[in-house]
């Protein structure tokens, strides 16, 4: 049945054949198409319009003095790609490039360090009986803080008379340039995103059957053979979701920086204030420039976990086809995550 | 299991979760103390460490709300832009994700995928054209100009919870009305939406607290006091003392900010965790 293949989006493009296809008659089409409307038209506007658009902006220069001939000209004029050869060369160069090794480097530690205190918290709330309803509780609050709030509030603990200070007892003037803001930053990230990785990896957790490891005790599997070819494996597709958003939620990273370290800060500034900067300052073709190049490296981001991890986004639909079509043996080959944040179905077992 | 587990090994088997649960407990709730602490101590004692404010007072609190700070107009506008976010989301999201999580259509699984896709993209790639397009159509300091940019996020965030939500009630609810005589959209209306207000209310929650929090688009598109959200106010908070920042009077705005979400998280927080772990990611 093409309904169970693990990428979802194919099967949906096929000619129906089967049985069911009878049931994707015109009228059901029309009517789905007549549903969905509002919300892909909603979408077009405020999302596919400005990607197009910066494209557009991105090519042009605004008005002005022209600084080689002393006209003033109206309206944008084209120039190409003038605004990206100009991101690459010269000092802003120097700056573009600061600016995406600051987001990579946040990317990476960030999200590392959040996969592996939240995979932890995971396991041990999945561990513990009691206090299980206290736990969740505290575990929201850090997520439920607008980043803003949280970002004055790192800045406060980090000021330089401050509770950090008071408790390493240290003198480190933390929100000034260097490494110092950068591990603020990181920690103040940290704090608020890896409790919500530890909640999807618990719902992983909780979808496993407890007889998987009552059949690996039998067999004389130590705890931690049994996180590694038990636990990681059934929680894999959980866990590669949850990491893949926060990847991509760390690279337009914006708030933190700005409101807990400031604008036009070499240690911290991303791309994303960079673009911002620059839009700031009314200089609309850098800034989509900008703004474009890092819906670029998003894109590519995206696509290669995607593509060499097998993150599978849409899963819970695939998922919940193959469970309802299919007998659980016969689930989808190894190494393709086959379900969503939703339930972990047996693949690769 | 449960019993199981407990039985097996000795105290510290016993005790090691509980222990481990106290951790993430302080963890997650200890920066937040500090900050309701240091909202509650005296402006003057804003760098006394200690962990209990003594002497006890609202005087931070009572500055945020000092006239010229204009932050009580900042939580109306915040309310405003989060509130209608979320109405408008549900209103066009409802239908969407009834559609995904019962019709079946040819590229549904597509366009479930364009719909997740477009949660993905970096804000400010959004903004920059957005600014530019409101500068021209005289949009900048209006609610428009940021409750429409904020779709972009809320939507997609809605659409995916409420699909889940839909697909975990079962189909033999709509069949049963059909049976009785209701169209499709009187089966929706009248037997659906009554059972999945619990589902609904939980994605309107959620996609509230995520307006509520948002900060560039509001940044970005408002440089009128009157218009900026509670959020932007804060973070441009300036002392009445001048050039050091105050930081106790912003932490009491931040627990005014926090407060309402936290206790909705702590009411909730079953649902919550639901909606959340069922839904998407964000």
């Amino acid at each position: 049945m093409s309904a169970s293949a693990p990428v979802a989006a194919r099967p949906a493009n096929e000619p129906p054949k089967s049985g069911k296809a009878r049931r994707h008659d015109e009228g059901t089409g029309k009517l789905a198409a007549l549903l969905l409307s509002p919300t892909l038209l909603v979408l077009g506007l405020v999302v596919m319009f400005p990607i197009i658009s910066a494209l557009r902006t991105s090519l042009y220069k605004p008005g002005g003095v022209d600084p080689e001939t002393g006209f003033v000209t109206e309206g944008d004029t084209y120039v190409g790609f003038d605004n990206y050869t100009a991101i690459f060369t010269g000092d802003t160069a120097e700056r573009f490039w600061n600016a995406f090794y600051n987001t990579t480097f946040f990317t990476i530690t960030c999200v590392v360090l959040e996969t592996i205190l939240g995979v932890a918290m995971a396991l041990v709330m999945h561990k513990a009986f009691r206090g299980r309803g206290i736990v969740r509780a505290s575990i929201l609050v850090p997520w439920a803080i607008p980043t803003v709030v949280s970002a004055l509030l790192w800045k406060w603990i980090f000021q330089a008379d401050g509770a950090a200070n008071a408790i390493l007892g240290t003198q480190i003037l933390w929100s000034t340039e260097g490494w110092q803001s950068v591990a603020s930053v990181i920690v103040a990230d940290t704090w608020k995103t890896a409790p919500f990785i530890g909640l999807l990896v618990l719902a992983g957790l909780q979808t496993i059957p407890a007889d998987v490891y009552e059949a690996a005790k039998v067999d004389g599997a130590s705890p931690l053979q049994q996180f590694r070819m038990i636990t990681l494996p059934l929680v894999k597709p959980a866990l590669l979701v949850a990491v893949l958003f926060r990847m991509l939620d760390t690279l337009r990273i914006f708030d933190l920086p700005f409101v807990l370290v400031g604008p036009h800060k070499d240690s911290v500034e991303t791309l994303s204030m960079l673009a911002y900067d620059e839009a700031f300052n009314t200089r609309y073709g850098p800034a989509a420039a900008y703004a474009t190049i890092l819906f670029l490296y998003v894109a590519v981001v995206a696509f290669a976990f995607v593509k060499l991890l097998g993150a599978d986004i849409i899963g819970d639909v695939a998922a919940k086809k193959s469970k309802k079509k299919k007998s659980s043996g016969d689930a989808a080959p190894p190494g393709v995550g086959t379900a969503g944040l939703a339930g972990v179905s047996g693949g690769g077992m | 299991m449960a019993t199981k587990i407990r039985a097996e090994g000795g105290p510290l088997r016993k005790y090691a979760p509980l222990l481990g649960v106290a951790v993430i407990v302080l963890y997650c709730l200890l920066p937040f103390y500090w900050m309701m602490v240091s909202a509650l101590r005296r402006p003057s004692d804003q760098f006394d460490n200690s962990i209990i404010p003594r002497p006890f007072s609202i005087d931070n609190i009572k500055d945020v709300f000092k006239e010229g700070t204009g932050f009580g107009r900042g939580l109306l506008n915040s309310l405003l832009v989060a509130g209608t976010v979320t109405i408008l989301t549900l209103l066009i999201g409802l239908v969407a994700a009834y559609t995904l999580a019962r019709l079946e259509f040819r590229f549904k699984n597509l366009v479930l995928a364009i719909i997740i896709t477009t949660s993905m993209f970096p804000g400010i790639s959004l903004i920059v054209p957005l600014l530019k397009l409101f500068v021209d159509i005289k949009w900048i300091n209006t609610y428009q100009s940021m409750i429409v940019p904020s779709l972009s996020f809320a939507l997609p965030l809605a659409v995916w919870t409420l699909t889940s939500f839909f697909r975990q009630m079962p189909r033999e609810l709509e069949q049963a009305a059909m049976v009785d005589g209701c169209t499709p959209a009187q089966a929706f209306r009248k037997v659906i939406l009554p059972l999945a207000a619990p589902g609904v209310f939980t994605t309107a929650i959620i996609t509230f607290i995520a307006a509520w929090n948002e900060f560039l688009i509001a940044l970005a598109m408002v440089q009128q006091k009157d218009h900026q959200t509670a959020n932007v106010i804060i973070s441009q908070f300036t002392g009445a003392s001048g050039r050091d920042q105050p930081f106790g009077s912003q932490m009491a705005a931040g627990v005014i900010v926090t407060i309402p979400l936290v206790i909705a998280v702590l009411l909730f927080q079953r649902r919550i965790v639901a909606g959340l772990t069922a839904g998407g990611v964000k």
